[in-house]
């Protein structure tokens, strides 16, 4: 309880070398205490068996000096940035008025943008990877952005939907020969389906609960796929899934592929440009029907009730009917990018529908600033990047992810774009904080 | 029905692990109203405690088996309780009044650094001990089954009951257990009375991550091993025990792990292990859905 006395007159700015030196002093000691034998103290089973361990002191006192420096810098970042939310930070009107042109320039910018990534990394395979990549998290973060972001309803859950898209795709192609583009449909409207499914039971729950039932339908989901070995393969997975075709015209070097029929070079690229484009227009469908439906009576609903729930029934919305609508468009986009994954990796297993994918998908939306478009895949745009960058350090990936979720959370907690238009306005438009946006009781 | 009587044995036991880290849940819940994803965490955390100064205490030379398992009990809730007091400073302090969704985002970041945590520290594979409390009594036998009754067993009932019983107490006999259920009725008007509001949602989190610890090292007792994984389970079907028992509430925590265990058991026993964990997320939902305030609970009257 010490350490908690330092932090009281730290908000009345206390300045000094001596209280930044306690303050460290202390975070040193409790990093001490806490690393000394998880850190200390290395346990293996050894070669029969046993356990045996080794000390590891170097590297505990390196832990304890870097809590001790890092802690030192945080305190001296705190007192040059002032205590926060004390100082208000004025833009001057010509700036102002620059960044939101900036602002709006953004969306267009960036859509340009990655319509000319594959031309301008042709020859780049990895970076049209993970441009892929970055697309399936975008379509994904947009898609929960309608269960969470516009009609407030928490959803821990939603790599199930993600994972009935897939499993449709892959079970529908390999066991009735049907291709990705009747599928695709059917993804969707299976996930949707599901999306109904859990939506009945959780209409009653709100906030924190529902977020648990949906955590634990999306176990559920995954604990069947893995134990339902004659339908799924279980942990092994499905593998040889089709290819998806240019509309019935294969991506491959034979005579009647594409290239041949076009009379150009086959190459293997091919397939990945068009499967970038595929991901990039069917996360545009996503925004385009979001945006649509923002302006529907469903989407004002939606809306509505993220802002109270309450006032929703007074007014004779249909709460029913509005949460399963949310829950079921939310989750067909979802089977739609669960389709194309199944497709683009041609193998899936259940490793690939943990908790951890639909925390990184609820991060990206919270992150993006609930409910705002841009936000959502400037957000998908900076986690899945980030994640890319810390692929040497392989084991280090989700430390570094869970701590940014906490630091960003802690820093930003109403997202990058903490400002956004509302949909609908009296007389004139204008710009609202984010911090008067609620969440949803949902 | 030996059969029976020797999976209600082993439900009660693994019910009393649940309910230990149940009460976390449910204490936390009641105080700040938020779900504290990485509990189950700080539970695992406790196990690998428990299971390194094991080692170590043996390998300096001590031989009495309980002052070993005294000591380790003692260590390994000194520290994980410090770990739980340094996640609500680091990850949920700062978002005290931040937007609802601020702190669970943050608790299941702060989840995620604790088992990658531990697992870069200590490796992904799985730690092994040999049983440390041996022997036990054979209650009946008859058609050569027979109704075994381990040591370790007792020793993890027994602990359980010992520190609700000390827990309880807290609650309800010391200043502490009055700021602490005043500031779950009001925090505002808990803070003018001059309860240290902040100082006792700390130590909130440090009761229920020593009782994760307590149920971390009973773990180990029990199944002999500790794994960097094993806290999400474990954590969700403490949370739905606690839930089951009536949010808030401390005996439902208890009751609620002690039916989630033997829910677990009994159904692993008749139908079929695989889906004991599917089975105990469909109670969790079935709870929700028909009983949304728990066995004990009280109903949430809601105000517009």
């Amino acid at each position: 309880m010490t350490a908690s006395a330092p932090e009281r007159t730290s908000t009345s700015r206390a300045t000094g070398a001596a209280f930044i030196f306690k303050k460290a002093l202390i975070s040193a000691l409790v990093a001490l205490v806490l690393f000394s034998l998880m850190i200390g103290i290395r346990t293996e089973a050894g070669p029969t068996g046993q356990l045996i361990y080794w000390t590891r002191f170097g590297d505990l006192a390196s832990m304890v000096a870097i809590v001790f420096g890092g802690s030192i810098v945080v305190e001296l970042l705190r007192q040059w940035w002032g205590a926060a939310g004390t100082t208000i930070r004025v833009i001057p009107p010509p700036v102002q008025t620059t960044l939101a042109v900036a602002g709006r320039l953004v969306a267009p910018a960036l859509l340009i943008f990655a319509l000319l990534v594959p031309v301008i990394f042709y020859h780049q395979r990895y970076i049209l990877d993970l441009g892929i990549l970055v697309l399936t998290y975008v379509m994904l973060g947009w898609g929960l952005n309608i269960v969470v972001g516009l009609a407030g309803l928490l959803d821990l859950g939603y790599v199930a939907f993600y994972s009935v898209g897939a499993y449709s795709y892959a079970l529908l192609s390999t066991n009735f020969d049907l291709s990705f583009w009747v599928c695709l449909p059917l993804a969707g409207i299976l996930a949707a389906f599901w999306g109904v499914l859990l939506g009945f039971p959780v209409l009653r729950l709100r906030g924190d609960y529902l977020a648990i039932v949906t955590l634990a339908f999306g176990e559920i989901i995954r604990l069947v796929i893995i134990n339902w070995q004659s339908l799924t393969g279980g942990p092994n997975g499905i593998s040889g899934i089709p290819r998806p075709t240019f509309f019935g015209i294969p991506l491959t070097a034979s005579d009647n592929g594409l290239a041949a029929k076009l009379g150009i070079p086959f190459s293997p690229t091919h397939r990945i440009v068009f499967l970038f484009y595929l991901i990039l227009a069917l996360a545009l469908l996503t925004n385009w029907v979001t945006i649509r439906l923002r302006r529907l009576p469903i989407g004002r609903a939606w809306e509505a009730l993220r802002e109270d729930e309450v006032a929703c029934r007074a007014l004779g919305i249909n709460t029913t009917t509005t949460k399963l609508t949310a829950f079921a468009t939310g989750a067909m986009f979802g089977g739609f990018a669960g389709a194309f994954f199944a497709t683009r990796q041609g193998f899936i297993s259940p490793e690939s529908f943990t908790f951890q994918e639909s925390a990184l998908v609820l991060a990206i939306v919270v992150l993006g600033g609930m409910g705002s478009q841009l936000g959502v895949a400037l957000a998908a745009l900076a986690m899945i990047g980030g994640f890319e960058l810390f692929r040497g350090l392989e084991q280090f990936r989700m430390l570094v992810f869970g701590l940014a979720m906490v630091l960003l959370m802690i820093w930003r907690p109403r997202g990058l774009i903490g400002h956004r238009a509302p949909t609908v306005f009296l007389k004139q438009s204008q710009a609202i904080s984010s911090d008067l946006v609620k969440e949803g009781h949902g | 029905m030996d059969y029976f009587a020797q999976q209600v044995i082993n439900g009660i036991v693994l019910g009393s692990i649940y309910g230990l880290i149940a009460i976390g849940y449910t204490m936390v819940y009641g105080i700040v109203g938020m779900i504290n994803f990485a509990h189950g965490d700080i539970f695992m955390i406790g196990g690998f405690i428990a299971l390194i100064s094991f080692l170590v205490l043996v390998s300096i030379g001590l031989t009495a088996i309980p002052l070993i398992l005294l000591i380790v009990l003692l260590v390994s809730m000194a520290i994980t309780a410090l770990y739980g007091w340094t996640v609500e400073r680091i990850a949920y302090r700062p978002l005290r009044h931040s937007f609802r969704l601020a702190p669970m985002l943050s608790a299941i970041g702060m989840s995620f650094v604790l088992s990658n945590f531990s697992q870069v520290a200590q490796g992904a594979r799985v730690k092994p001990v040999p049983p440390i409390i041996t022997g036990g009594y054979t209650l009946l036998e008859q058609n050569g089954f027979a109704v075994r009754l381990s040591n370790a067993q007792i020793v993890v009932v027994v602990t359980t009951i010992v520190l609700l019983a000390i827990f309880t107490w807290l609650v309800s006999r010391t200043r502490l257990g009055r700021d602490m259920r005043a500031c779950e009725q009001d925090q505002t008007m808990a803070a003018l009375l001059g309860v240290d509001v902040d100082r006792t949602i700390s130590m909130t989190f440090v009761i229920g991550a020593a009782l994760a610890a307590v149920a971390g090292m009973m773990y180990l007792l029990y199944y002999g091993l500790v794994d960097f994984f094993m806290g999400f389970v474990a954590g969700i079907k403490a949370f739905t025990a606690a839930v089951l028992g009536g949010i808030g509430s401390l005996p439902g925590a208890m009751l609620g792990g002690l039916a989630i265990g033997l829910i677990e058991t009994l159904w692993s026993a008749y139908f079929s292990v695989e889906y004991k964990d599917v089975a105990a997320f469909s109670i969790l939902i079935i709870v929700l859905i028909f009983l949304p305030t728990g066995l004990l609970g009280r109903p949430e009257v809601e105000k517009v």
